[in-house]
């Protein structure tokens, strides 16, 4: 099937819509299931696995992080974060065949009771064609300030 | 803390053996004292020496709330300084890191130095001739701190020109960092990259106390250890299983498990759980390790390096190792409200790199400002911080599994559900604050 850049485009409004609006299960099914969210703590780190990073998370964590957020013993989500990502147009990098490369400016805010923050990153998505539907491949989000110290980021810039 | 001119007695106060004093993490006045009295008194951990391999390489950090650089010497020993310039104050370095070549130059005025301090020039300098700048400590250039010990390559500093030895400070609680340095076949540590910074707005000392606190993980952790235990039974328990399980589930492990694993207190605040075993003990065996210990140690010596499975040692007052993880976590203060957390990582040299990511992996999924386990602990800090604001009682309870003499002069191996550890820190804690204050006021 061939997939055209707007197709492209709205899957990564959509995917960025689920999870502002919470709707983790839908998000965790455009996974594939060998992916990876992948945040580095460096500034263009390009090694996952033998320095920290603040996130490298197979399907599993990915889904242990979204059901923990709703647990009744989950205390630092009583009450609920909220999120907001405010998305420019990605940009589709590659499409050859079923793999797709988009890279997308964005800015991601988050609060819970009197705090809230801002973060810029810049998501890099691998996708996939699948039986006619994109899903995602890998994800990497590069925050502009990856080495800053942080409090607590709980939701999913 | 009632007085403005705190003495001895004012600090001994506010432990009582058995309670602790509230005004320990919210008065602005004791962290004060803190930063002047215990951070210049105890020997204080920098950096690790691979971080400044080569000469001129330097990193910054903080002692307690003092600024400082880390340096190889042209003469390739590791020096600590006062990153200020003897000028008008200027900090030095700025930079997390970098190499300096031979020498310091202060970028506001060009005054230079070598790598030990030493004033080297002053531009212009006969604007000094005949001035009284020679009579004071400024002409001395950078000033050193007061001693500085490399211990495995772990760099520790004490303020103060003069106090405890570090052999007297930290004892035999050395065996835990000898133990996460002998796990390399070649006995070696290697940084492994910039540490996690996550930021507590909570007292220092809160950290500190948690790392030994063993009646918390089943309860606050349930959220995240608890939710992986059951997708993984929701899943059909498979085998191999998920890496989160073998790093995350073991926080589940019941209080029988806690109160097993014993725990062993060392004089001056020093203290280590899992003397008998740990959440860290059953982790799978990576191929060619063994074999690579062995070939260096010998089979006995390398299984008795391998059996010590120790959880978390405190050494007093901020830092945290896990020989096993190959972990440091650094508690700097930075007010009494405010805590940067920097936990770092380190290669055993010559040893297969599964056991590297295994660390990078244990450090990312527990104490990344993104770790669903490090939300649940810094909830936990923040609001003890807000509710000991509370006048409704001044004491916080440290009397768990409390006896009637307790010696903190001497070792000591106890139940793994004590808070012995948290009242021998706060025994070391009025030692180290008061040993340079006055007695009475
Ligand atoms: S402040 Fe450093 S040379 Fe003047
Ligand atoms: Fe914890």
């Amino acid at each position: 099937m061939n997939i055209s850049n707007d197709q492209i485009i709205d899957f990564i409004y959509a995917e960025a819509r689920m999870l502002d609006e919470q709707r983790f299960e839908e998000w965790l099914a455009l996974w594939l299931d060998d992916g990876y969210y992948w945040m580095p703590l460096d500034y263009q780190q390009t090694d996952p696995l033998l320095v920290t990073s603040l996130m490298y998370e197979d399907y599993f964590m990915l889904r242990l992080r979204v059901q923990r957020l709703t647990g009744a013993r989950t205390f630092s989500q009583k009450p609920k974060s909220r999120c907001n990502h405010v998305i420019q147009r990605p940009f589709v990098d590659e499409i050859n065949d079923n793999n797709i490369k988009t890279v997308t400016s964005m800015h991601y805010v988050e609060t819970r009771m009197d705090d809230q923050f801002l973060l810029a990153l810049t998501a890099t998505h691998e996708l996939r064609v699948v039986d006619d539907k994109i899903r995602i491949a890998n994800k990497r989000v590069d925050l502009l300030n990856s080495d800053a110290a942080f409090g607590s980021i709980q939701l999913l810039p | 803390m009632q007085s403005n001119t705190p003495n001895a007695s004012h600090i001994a106060a506010l432990f009582k053996g058995d309670q602790v004093h509230r005004d320990v993490y919210t008065s602005d006045a004791v962290y004060r004292l803190e930063m002047r009295h215990l951070f210049v008194n105890a020997w204080v951990f920098v950096g690790h020496d691979s971080q400044t391999p080569n000469k001129g390489d330097y990193y910054t950090t903080h002692i307690g709330d003092q600024p400082v650089i880390q340096v190889r010497h042209s003469d390739g020993e590791i020096k600590v300084l006062h990153n200020r310039c003897p000028h008008k104050g200027t900090k030095i370095a700025i930079d997390r890191e970098g190499n300096t070549g031979k020498f310091f130059r202060c970028p506001y005025h060009a005054w230079s130095f070598k790598t030990d301090g030493c004033l080297l020039a002053i531009p212009l300098k006969k604007g000094y001739v005949d001035t009284p700048l020679k009579n004071t400590e400024n002409v001395k250039g950078i000033k050193p701190v007061g001693a500085v010990h490399v211990h495995r390559g772990f760099v520790f500093a004490r303020l103060a020109d003069d106090g405890i030895g570090f052999d007297e400070f930290f004892g035999d609680s050395l065996s835990s960092i000898d133990n996460m340095a002998d796990r390399s076949p070649a006995g070696r540590l290697e940084v492994a990259g910039p540490p996690l910074r996550y930021m507590h707005q909570c007292n220092w000392k809160m950290l500190v106390e948690n790392q030994t606190d063993t009646c918390h993980p089943m309860v606050a952790h349930e959220s995240s250890a608890g939710t992986a235990i059951s997708i993984w039974e929701e899943m059909g328990s498979p085998e191999p299983r998920p890496a989160a399980m073998q790093i995350i589930a073991p926080f589940m492990s019941p209080y029988e498990f806690f109160e097993e694993m014993g725990i062993r207190t060392w004089p001056n605040g020093h203290g280590h759980t899992g003397v008998n075993h740990s959440i860290h003990s059953d982790y799978s065996a990576i191929p060619g390790y063994f074999e690579a210990m062995t070939k260096s140690y010998g089979e006995e010596r390398a299984k008795e390096i391998l059996d010590e499975n120790r959880h978390n040692t405190v050494y007093f007052p901020n830092i945290m190792v896990k020989g096993p993880i190959q972990q440091l976590r650094n508690f700097i203060p930075m007010g009494p409200n405010k805590t940067l957390v920097e936990s770092y990582i380190y290669r055993l040299v010559d040893a297969p790199d599964e056991l590297l990511a295994r660390t990078a992996m244990y450090n990312r999924m527990i104490n990344a400002p993104t770790s669903i386990v490090g939300h649940d602990d810094l909830e936990m800090y923040e609001r003890a911080q807000e509710g000991l604001m509370s006048d409704g009682l001044e004491w916080v309870s440290i009397q768990r599994l409390m006896t009637d003499k307790e010696d903190y002069s001497a070792e000591a191996i106890e139940n793994g559900t004590t808070e012995r550890q948290m009242r021998n820190q706060f025994d070391a804690w009025v030692k180290f604050m008061t040993v340079s204050m006055d007695a009475t006021a």
